[in-house]
């Protein structure tokens, strides 16, 4: 399954005389919720959603691919595979039949991570369904964000909390793996636990987060965040743009 | 040869001082074992619905992570895991159609499992592999005087068609106890049912067991018992407290896996024993013989 957009790149015929009309985009025929529409090729799904002339409310946010809100699952023509996309950042392709599903309906554990243990005896109190995982992997064919869904929670089951904190950690909480699971499992909270209990109890400390924190409290950057918040629009984009960037 | 070695999810938390003496043992032996990347729980009980074949996924899949490790050959010392992933091998190589139905599922693994893995339990493995006269040639501290019963359950004689050793009276343990200097104990329960997962729901089904069983290893004069699984050993051990409750003339013996024993005749260091797992602490009876 190809998790990434794949871009299609004009024909290579490229006229350069200038008196002809710019070509227009080419088309496609989509189906959006059943409803066939004929979008430009070029469109994400987002786009060509909004192009058919609906607004999206509900499964859209940050539109770069990090905030999850705009999980779709889709068909294409001939290809028995339910495939899967963050519809912000997954172009569409000729045939191809959508529904966004803004919101996976699940409970979340209540819990105060600061009483815990990074143990699976904390993962079986939370999340006992992880128990129920019979390692079919259809999770992590559902995942847009090409995430190793079916081993952090094989990860779980065993306790452990560094690996799922790894394997997870790309996680948009989308939810598309725990509406597909056979299990029923949450797989995306319990990422969120495993993520919690890693960083709670089991990271290293950082020495230098230390100091630095010691140097804000000092007021040591005071004056200089003082005049950052006294700056234009204008002058601060060019200072953004001309700052020093780590290769 | 190299061998993978599959953990399990026990063996990495509640039955850490199983992984441990193993990987211990098994180094002191020269075994070349290396742990499975990627693999996953095995499914735990294997599965007997014959047209369910999404239970046989999980012990498969970690077959697949066998051939990706360009090994053929897999090591577990979990008598539950060996079973499950035994089974499954030998179901999908009796049956090539389902072994493509479940191929043609698992499309997202690059490598398709074509029945080409062996399953070994550490038992087998040290009896064909290694053998009993080299064990004994590696023994630094012969486990002399120690009576111990050797306790077998179910799943590593049952079924037949993956049976490690004979049905009815298996003797790969006692073999290998005698190899480590001790002695063995013959007792009638040592391939009974230890209640299993029952434990769940009706413990005094299991404290029934674990006081028969016990019983019946204490009465041959057992001084200790091997196991090489860590539901039996959690019925066997940690039940005890609920075997006293409903049995009030109920004793008690200490409860090991049999590769504790072997890390001891090794020359381990107490630490690779983990005794602050165990119920029944083993430690009386070991250090009364010198051996701790």
């Amino acid at each position: 399954m190809s998790r990434k957009p794949v871009s299609k790149a004009p024909a290579g015929k490229q006229d350069k005389s200038l008196d002809q009309p710019k070509p227009k985009a080419r088309m496609v025929t989509v189906y959006i919720m059943g409803k066939r529409h004929v979008v430009p090729e070029h469109a994400t799904i987002m786009r060509a959603i909004e192009y058919s002339g609906q607004q999206i409310i509900r499964g859209a946010g940050c539109r770069e691919g990090f905030c999850g809100a705009c999980g779709t699952i889709y068909r294409l023509p001939g290809d028995y595979k339910i495939h899967s996309g963050l519809a912000c950042t997954t172009l569409v392709q000729e045939g191809m039949s959508l529904t966004q599903i803004p919101a996976v309906p699940m409970e979340k554990a209540i819990y105060d991570v600061e009483k815990l243990s990074p143990d699976v005896d904390t993962i079986k109190r939370l999340y006992p369904v992880v128990f129920r995982c019979v390692a079919c992997n259809t999770c992590t064919k559902s995942c847009p964000q090409g995430i190793q869904v079916m081993d952090y929670i094989q990860a779980a089951k065993r306790g452990d909390i560094a690996a799922i904190m790894d394997l997870s950690f790309d996680c948009v909480a989308c939810g598309l793996c725990a509406l597909r699971c056979p299990a029923e499992i949450v797989q995306h909270k319990v990422g969120v636990l495993g993520r919690r209990l890693y960083g709670r109890y089991l990271a290293k400390e950082s020495k230098e987060l230390g100091a630095r924190i010691k140097q804000v409290e000092s007021g040591q950057f005071d004056e200089e965040y003082a005049s950052l918040m006294g700056m234009d629009k204008a002058s601060l984009s060019k200072m953004y743009y001309e700052r020093d960037i780590e290769p | 040869m190299k061998f993978s070695y599959y953990p399990g999810c026990t063996l990495k938390n509640h039955a850490k001082n199983f992984e441990d003496s193993t990987l211990f043992s098994m180094s002191h032996l020269g075994v070349e074992v290396e742990e499975l990347p990627r693999w996953n729980c095995c499914g735990t009980v294997a599965s007997l619905t014959a047209d369910d074949l999404i239970h046989q996924l999980a012990p498969i899949r970690n077959l697949i992570r066998v051939k990706e490790a360009n090994s053929t050959h897999l090591m577990t010392a979990c008598s539950m895991c060996f079973s499950t992933l035994k089974r499954a091998n030998e179901r999908v190589r009796a049956n090539p159609t389902e072994l493509a139905q479940m191929n043609d599922f698992m499309y997202d693994e690059e490598t398709p499992y074509e029945g080409d893995v062996e399953v070994h339990h550490v038992l087998s493995l040290v009896r064909d592999q290694v053998g009993f006269k080299d064990v004994t040639a590696k023994v630094v501290k012969p486990l002399a005087g120690l009576k111990v019963a050797n306790y077998y359950g179910c799943t590593l004689v049952r079924p037949k068609q993956v049976a490690i050793d004979d049905t009815e009276n298996p003797v790969v343990m006692e073999n290998l106890i005698k190899a480590l200097g001790a002695t063995p104990i013959e007792f009638a329960l040592k391939t009974e049912c230890c209640g299993a997962y029952r434990t769940v729901d009706s413990p005094n089904i299991v404290a029934d067991k674990t006081y028969q069983i016990i019983n019946s290893a204490r009465s041959r004069g057992a001084e200790i018992i091997a196991v090489s699984c860590p539901l039996c050993a959690f019925n066997l051990d940690q039940r005890q407290e609920a075997t006293l409750k409903y049995h009030p003339d109920f004793i008690g013996l200490p409860v090991v896996y049999f590769t504790q024993l072997m890390a001891i005749a090794f020359g381990c260091e107490e630490n690779v024993l983990q005794f602050g797992l165990h119920h029944f602490p083993p430690k009386p009876v070991l250090a009364g013989k010198g051996l701790i």
